[in-house]
């Protein structure tokens, strides 16, 4: 029997379990002995001119090695000439944001670096702040005056046809936020490096060490192969650790200037304002339908907050962008978009990365349409969820969905939760004019993973004389489990126990050509990538099998329980992989794989939230999470699950509690985990996980991503569950998070005009 | 100034500066590197030890202190020939972890968990290590890790 498909406990725990991983921070070699450490300073202003910096005091104090401001970056790269946004190594004449490094400081200890820090004299000229991104694109206030705007990408018509709306039953218009929030990854930022003459070894926490290289050779002006990236145990990545910041890259530079090795972590609060944020855009939406509860037409027009630089905004936007359709067959949609600088922290992938604002978005007008017509959310979504003999079905944004069950999914999670009853009991409550009222939230979701499938991803796998195997893989493990999964579909394939498999990531001397973990890709790319490499050892093993055993090679037969291959019908002479490995000679048996898939594939998935709202003090408590995911077939369902688990809570979280605020001036109000509103254990229930398993026909596998499914159909469940328990008294929407105090006003505001219109 | 602390059964000593808490001298004096650092404001728990039995947030406790106490970190948990502790086995067998960072401190907050309450209930446990916070499980797993393990042990 195949191990595929199978609840194999991981490998990799024991080590996490007792002596503890090794995170960057953890590391206690010789190559980083008597490293120094850095510090930075942080700009304290959302936008000033800097008229000045003073590090005399600070170069004096104890254990300060050197203090490094933007004139000492003498030795780098030039910004590009060609683009007036590039962000800086260390800020220069302007800081942008709060939190932007200015300087480093070099010491001997943690503790002096943060002592000394507080000596540099830094002088600020305070320039206005555009903190919200509707008044950034007004263009007022400049990031980047030389640019005379500070819109980035703007996408889409200039004017929109309003005819597909005009013949419309109902028409819906509304703005909606999809707030920032902080990925808070448990291992903050943390980075070292060492030269060895002209060449350097930067350890890091990243979700992709090649990439990760490219960005510092870029930095420092050096050819990729003088940089070699080893990538650590990582502590959560959740998209804010794809590459590396400008905080590393200086880690490498000084670590040069110096002739000394340097280390550098951040501190919690450092990271909530200086590590990249996600989500926030701003969504101007129009949807219009009929009473029969067909939805005609869809208009999304919408901002993407990058924050104080461009970076990837225009991905995420992107993103966003095609998924706007989502599980619908709309026979009409229309979209624009537009990247816009704030004086804030720039804006990034975090789990979905555009894909949870189109949905959330969707999720909520349908429940809004849903209202207006007075039919049931969950009709309305079957009557416009793309039935499943359309498949592979075109969208309106020119992607194509591979496969999937979308009203079958919706209708398992209904039956599975007990709708009608929750319905019965939501009435009971409302009836008996119960204080804590009940609200059932729906979402249908589908969403696109490896969706950069061009690149595709590496693998290698070798077999040792000893019968073991090493499997290399530009995959990249934050925790998903790869030492495991990677095992896994090397035993399927050739009969060699997973703990006898080796899986090696992250260190580009050894794995120089790899993408990284990012998207849900693993599986699909890097997984099959292991899993081609697996059968073309089986073939070559079996050519070397036949000249030994003097046998026709269809005649071999690898038996998969042993490990051992015989000839058909004499099972008595084996060779085993140990041997085989032997016969192969000097070559040995190896096999490289890129695996490039054709196209991306197209997870999907029905989320049902029950929520308690207490009308008297607003507080919403998730009481049972539903969840349907189908990524495809299951590898290890016990790493599926723990996916879904945690970006489940994400989305909860994201919906109910989780806000990365800024005041008007720019500062930060949420820049400690005191004040940050992450979301713990206490505030969550067990959830309820179904599963289907809908194969693609993109790999041999039939697999999908799974790492995004929990953020994206959660989020908009949990956030229609909020006003669908206070529905009745004519809340239409909610913002996120649905706070207490949101909630509560959004309750006495229905009811004060309630009054008025009994007056 | 000097302290003495005893460290997973054995005595460890040395000059720290009055400041240093007692997470930094575990990592940083003693190289014991699982206890990790998730935070500033003592909120998350990732630095969870036993001082004297009783969970403590050693980022929040100054090495002088412990001094003349005893401390547990997880690398201590493990029996001498490496059985790993019933809260281990169940972290382990329930999927109660995937990145690890957290894991050093929620085991040992599970650890004084169940020495107070040995039968929790899924309430309990899941406001008994609400100071603990996990990115990556949505805390699903790892109460389940602390009832199975309750299981074990009663």
């Amino acid at each position: 029997m195949s191990v595929l498909g199978t609840r194999v406990v991981r490998i990799e725990d024991p080590r996490l379990l007792t002596t503890g991983a090794t995170y960057v921070d953890d590391l206690r070699i010789p190559q980083l002995a008597g490293a120094a450490f850095v510090t930075y300073v942080r700009s304290p202003l959302a936008h000033a001119r800097i008229t000045g910096i003073d590090v005399s005091a600070a170069a004096e104090a104890p254990g300060v090695v050197a203090v490094f401001t933007a004139n000492d970056l003498d030795d780098v790269p030039p910004p590009p000439a060609d683009n007036p946004l590039a962000e800086p190594l260390l800020a220069k004449d302007v800081v942008r944001y709060v939190g932007e490094p200015v300087a480093m400081v070099i010491t001997e200890t943690r503790a002096q670096g943060e002592d000394a820090v507080e000596l540099v004299a830094v002088d600020y000229e305070p320039l206005d702040a555009v903190v919200d991104v509707e008044e950034a694109a007004k263009d007022e206030v400049l990031l980047f005056p030389e640019a005379g705007t500070n819109i980035v990408a703007p996408n889409g018509p200039e004017e929109f046809d309003d005819a597909p709306f005009a013949e419309c039953e109902v028409v819906i218009e509304r703005t909606f936020r999809n707030q920032r929030v902080a990925p808070v990854p448990m291992e903050v930022r943390s980075a070292a490096a060492a030269w060895d003459g002209e060449r350097v070894t930067v350890w890091s926490s990243n979700q992709n060490a090649q990439t990760t290289r490219m960005i510092i050779a870029g930095g420092l002006g050096v050819e990729p192969d003088k940089v070699r990236v080893i990538t650590p145990d990582v502590g959560g990545g959740f998209g804010a650790k794809i590459g590396v910041d400008r905080d590393t890259v200086l880690v490498a530079w000084a670590a040069r200037r110096l002739g000394r090795a340097v280390r550098w972590t951040e501190t919690r609060s450092e990271s909530l304002i200086a590590m990249q944020h996600g989500r926030a855009q701003v969504h101007k939406v129009k949807l219009g339908g009929n009473r029969d509860g067909k939805i005609l037409a869809y208009r999304m027009d919408f901002m993407q907050d990058a924050g104080a630089y461009p970076r990837v905004g225009p991905l995420l936007a992107n993103f966003t962008t095609l998924m706007v359709p989502a599980v619908y067959e709309i026979p009409t949609v229309q979209i624009r978009s537009k990247v816009v600088l704030t004086n804030t922290t720039p804006v990034g992938a975090y789990r979905g990365a555009g894909r949870p604002e189109a949905t959330a978005t969707i999720e909520r007008l349908v429940d809004i349409f849903a209202d207006e017509i007075g039919m049931d959310p969950a009709e309305v979504r079957r009557r416009n969820l793309i039935p499943a003999d359309k498949f592979p079905y075109t969208t309106a944004t020119g992607l194509v969905y591979d496969s999937g069950e979308y009203v079958k999914a919706l209708d398992r999670v209904l039956e599975a939760a007990g709708y009608e009853e929750l319905r019965a009991e939501q009435e009971r409550r409302r009836a008996a004019g119960d204080t804590k009222l009940l609200g059932i939230g729906l979402s249908s979701y589908v969403e696109v993973t490896a969706l950069d499938f061009p690149n595709g991803e590496t693998g290698r796998v070798v077999i040792h004389r000893d019968g073991t195997a090493t499997v290399y893989t530009g995959s990249h493990t934050q925790g998903q489990g790869h030492a495991t999964s990677w095992a896994m579909i090397v035993q399927d394939q050739l009969g060699i126990p997973m703990d006898k498999v080796t899986v090696i990531h992250g260190d580009t001397d050894a794995i120089p050509v790899g993408t990284g973990t990012y998207a849900s890709r693993s599986l699909q790319v890097g997984g099959i990538a292991v899993h081609e490499c697996a059968v073309k050892i089986k073939e070559q093993a079996r050519e070397l099998a036949a000249r030994e055993l003097e046998a026709d090679p269809a005649d071999l037969v690898l038996d998969t329980d042993s490990g051992a291959w015989h000839v058909q019908g004499v099972p008595g002479t084996k060779l085993d992989w140990a041997r085989l490995a032997e016969l192969a000679g000097e070559d040995g048996l190896t096999a490289d794989v890129h695996f490039k898939p054709s196209r991306p594939t197209f997870p999907f998935g029905a989320h049902l939230a029950v929520v308690e709202v207490d009308t008297e003090t607003g507080l919403v408590r998730l009481v049972r999470h539903i969840s349907l995911d189908d990524a495809g077939p299951l590898i290890n369902p016990i790493l599926a699950e723990g996916q879904r688990h945690g970006g489940i809570a994400q989305g909860v979280a994201q919906a109910l509690y989780e806000e990365m605020a800024y005041d008007a001036e720019g500062n930060p109000v949420t820049a400690s985990l005191a004040d940050y509103s992450m979301i713990s254990a206490a505030e969550l229930p067990s959830f309820e996980l179904l599963t289907m398993e809908t194969p693609t026909d993109v790999n041999p596998l039939g697999v999908k991503g799974i790492g995004e499914a929990g953020t994206i159909g959660a989020t908009p469940a949990v956030q229609n569950a909020v006003v669908d328990a206070l529905s009745h008294l004519g809340v239409r929407h909610i913002e996120m998070p649905a706070t207490p105090e949101r909630v509560w006003k959004a309750i006495n505001e229905a009811r004060g005009s309630e009054k008025r219109a009994a007056q | 100034m000097k302290v003495t602390i005893t460290v997973n059964g054995k005595e460890t000593s040395a000059e720290v500066e009055d400041r240093t808490l007692l997470v930094h001298y575990l990592r940083d004096v003693l190289n014991l590197t699982a206890t990790n650092i998730g935070c500033d404001t003592t909120t998350c728990g990732a630095c969870t030890v036993l001082l004297d039995g009783e969970s403590v947030k050693s980022c929040t406790v100054l090495a002088a202190q412990a001094d003349g106490r005893e401390v547990t970190t997880v690398e201590g948990l493990a029996g001498e020939d490496g059985t790993m502790h019933p809260v281990q086995k169940a972290f382990h067998e329930q999927h109660g972890l995937q990145c690890g960072f957290c894991t050093p401190g929620m085991v040992m907050a599970t650890v004084s968990l169940l020495k107070e309450n040995p039968r929790p209930t899924e309430e309990q446990v899941r406001a008994g290590l609400e100071g603990n916070l996990c990115r990556c499980t949505g805390y699903h797993n790892i109460v389940k890790a602390v009832l199975a393990a309750a299981e074990e042990t009663a």
